[in-house]
């Protein structure tokens, strides 16, 4: 319906990728532009992410209140972790929660997601209505997202009640609350899965496909030896979606009970220990030290991914 | 339902003459049940949210709940009004705006850089941008939050008096994470870009300045209403930084006063349905009339490679 034109799927295709103007002769003035180009907007990146990454590993060697200046910090060595591990029971149901999440996103809207974009890959009529009702939920936010789903999940007036005929209060009670919140946060993951698989098949060479379907093989069969394994890079790049979201998962507790009773996660417990009345800022730390690891992990995967590309 | 439904492209219209002749098999069948069930149970949240926000409260009570009628727009004035949503609505404007500005201008720049000249810090930087929009913010709470509070700015930029509780806070941290993944996505299309034309304006005496502002900023254009799109999208969204660095009720963008709403809006299902709707309306303008732009954002980011 808009006059702006489409971005094609894959640009780098388009011209075979080439070390461009290796050998340009740069002038004076140019080079004061381009180095400001790259400048600027590298302080913004370094200053405002990764010093602050940096400083949270260090902090969490410390006791400090953060009232004071530097000078009131504390260096306690190991301290933070061992209390992390041993004297902190919000801890272990944290990183219970978290694994949960990740386990759950998987297994359930991330499989999903990929099947429905296998599905809808295969010109079915009206592709584009199915697709555009599993891409709703991707354009909105965690955070409302929770809003949403109270009308399902609220004891009183709620649907799920309602239908069910039962009086759970499905946020409220610690037994169920975690499940139905990986419900609604799956809704949005499984669209969002979908579309990066959709984008992902409809890259695959056809021909491949026809060879494989002259040489007898089932749909099925063709799927999972001959697109699954083209597809690697984008798999890769799904589940690293995937780790990363799971660790991440903050707002949608957050709106419903700021990660308490049955809710907790890394994320929380951070943000609580900062924001919180007890600013702790060495303990704070350390537990934000403990979610930047496992996900330097994972962003290291994901980069090695996408940018095999650059190096050709 | 949407505009995107009614288009058939060149290619799948082929494919279906193709696929006329094919009957109609169970298999089929089954398979077009099962996706038209999907797509119902996906819709219904909103769907449900949309028509709970234009019923009375007690009709339902009284006549059951698949009843139709006692439709009213009371619900939207009584969100509106008491979620204060024209004090929140204005500061996503005031902060969604700038920073996708600025993000695309700074992403453009770099990315500027690294397609057209081979520096041996290429891929370092790349990597240093890209893997900055993918670290989990809350790893970066602490240090970031102590220095914004002992950051000063002048009483016009803020009435805090400091970087906490100001736009300016907010919208550089919004910048900073999101440059890295519109640097990403931009880079791969500037070096798609015909080699020529540059070769053609070098000859004709043309600066950086020229070749970024006349020659690259126009050809991306494409790439810059998609990446646009996914990025207001992204930061209306924005939840975490907001919810942190905001410290008055009165400067929360409007999806992080929904935190601040909950108490009220939990307990009473007319103000959570309109409301929730109230909130969704510019990302469901995306969705509706933006679509093919957000997707485009989106898998040109992840699909490349």
């Amino acid at each position: 319906m808009s006059d702006l034109p489409t971005v094609p799927a894959a640009p780098a295709e388009a011209a075979p990728s080439r070390r461009s103007g290796g050998r340009v002769r740069v002038s004076g003035t140019d080079r004061i532009f381009l180095i400001l180009m790259v400048a600027i907007p590298t302080v913004l990146v370094v200053a405002w992410v990764w010093l602050p990454a940096i400083a949270s590993v260090i902090l969490s060697f410390a006791r400090w209140s953060g009232v004071g200046g530097l000078d009131t910090i504390q260096w306690i060595g190991t301290e933070n972790y061992k209390n992390v591990f041993t004297n902190y029971p919000p801890f272990a149901p944290a990183l219970r929660h978290n694994v949960l999440w990740l386990v759950f996103l998987f297994v359930l809207p991330t499989l999903f997601g990929m099947f429905l974009a296998v599905l809808l890959d295969r010109e079915l009529r009206g592709t584009r209505f199915y697709q555009t009702a599993m891409f709703l939920p991707v354009v909105l936010s965690l955070a409302l997202i929770g809003f949403i789903w109270q009308l399902i999940y609220s004891r009183d007036q709620g649907v799920l009640n309602a239908v069910l005929h039962t009086q759970i209060d499905w946020y409220g009670d610690s037994r169920w609350n975690l499940w139905a919140v990986l419900v609604a946060a799956g809704w949005r993951h499984a669209g969002y899965i979908m579309l990066l698989y959709l984008a992902g098949l409809k890259g695959v060479d056809p021909s491949l496909r026809e060879a494989a379907a002259v040489d007898g093989a089932s749909p099925v069969r063709t799927f999972f030896s001959v697109v699954f394994p083209v597809m690697r890079p984008i798999n890769i790049i799904i589940l690293v979606v995937t780790v990363i979201e799971s660790l991440r998962a903050f707002d949608i507790v957050w709106v419903i009970n700021k990660g308490t009773n049955g809710l907790e996660l890394i994320s929380t417990l951070v943000t609580s220990n900062v924001v919180g009345e007890a600013s702790r800022i060495g303990f704070g730390s350390a537990l934000a030290t403990i979610m930047l690891v496992i996900s330097l992990v994972f962003i290291t995967i994901f980069l090695s991914t996408v940018m095999r590309g650059e190096q050709r | 339902m949407t505009s995107a439904t009614t288009v058939t492209r060149p290619s799948t219209a082929r494919a279906a003459t193709a696929k006329t002749r094919r009957r109609l098999t169970p298999g089929r069948v089954i398979l077009y049940v099962f996706v038209t069930a999907t797509a119902m149970v996906w819709l219904f949240p909103v769907v449900w949210a949309l028509l709970s926000s234009f019923r009375d409260y007690n009709y339902p009570s009284l006549h059951g709940y698949v009843s139709l009628g006692g439709f009213t727009i009371q619900n939207y004035l009584n969100a509106w009004e008491q979620g204060d949503f024209t004090r929140h609505f204005l500061n996503s404007l005031i902060i969604t705006v700038p920073a996708v500005l600025l993000t695309l201008f700074l992403a453009s720049c770099v990315a500027f850089v690294v397609a057209r000249y081979s520096f041996r810090f290429n891929l370092i930087l790349l990597g240093l941008f890209t893997a900055a929009n993918l670290l989990p913010q809350q790893a970066l709470l602490i240090p970031l939050f102590r220095a914004y509070r002992s950051i000063p700015l002048p009483l016009w930029m803020s009435d805090s008096g400091q970087l906490l509780d100001s736009y300016w806070g907010l919208i550089l941290v919004n910048v900073a994470f999101q440059t890295g993944f519109c640097t990403f996505v931009l880079s791969n299309y500037m070096k798609a870009l015909p080699h020529e034309m540059y070769e053609a304006a070098r000859v004709d005496g043309a600066g950086v300045p020229t070749q970024f502002f006349r020659i690259t900023l126009p050809l991306c254009r494409p790439a810059l209403a998609a990446l646009a799109t996914l990025q207001v999208t992204w930061i209306y969204n924005e939840f975490f930084w907001a919810t942190v660095l905001m410290q008055s009720g009165d400067k929360f963008p409007i999806t992080s006063s929904l935190n601040n709403l909950r108490g009220q809006f939990f307990t009473d299902y007319n103000l959570l349905s309109a409301g929730s709707i109230l909130v969704a309306i510019p990302v469901l303008i995306v969705f509706f009339l933006l679509q093919k732009q957000f997707v485009a954002g989106l898998t040109l980011g992840a699909t490349k490679g």
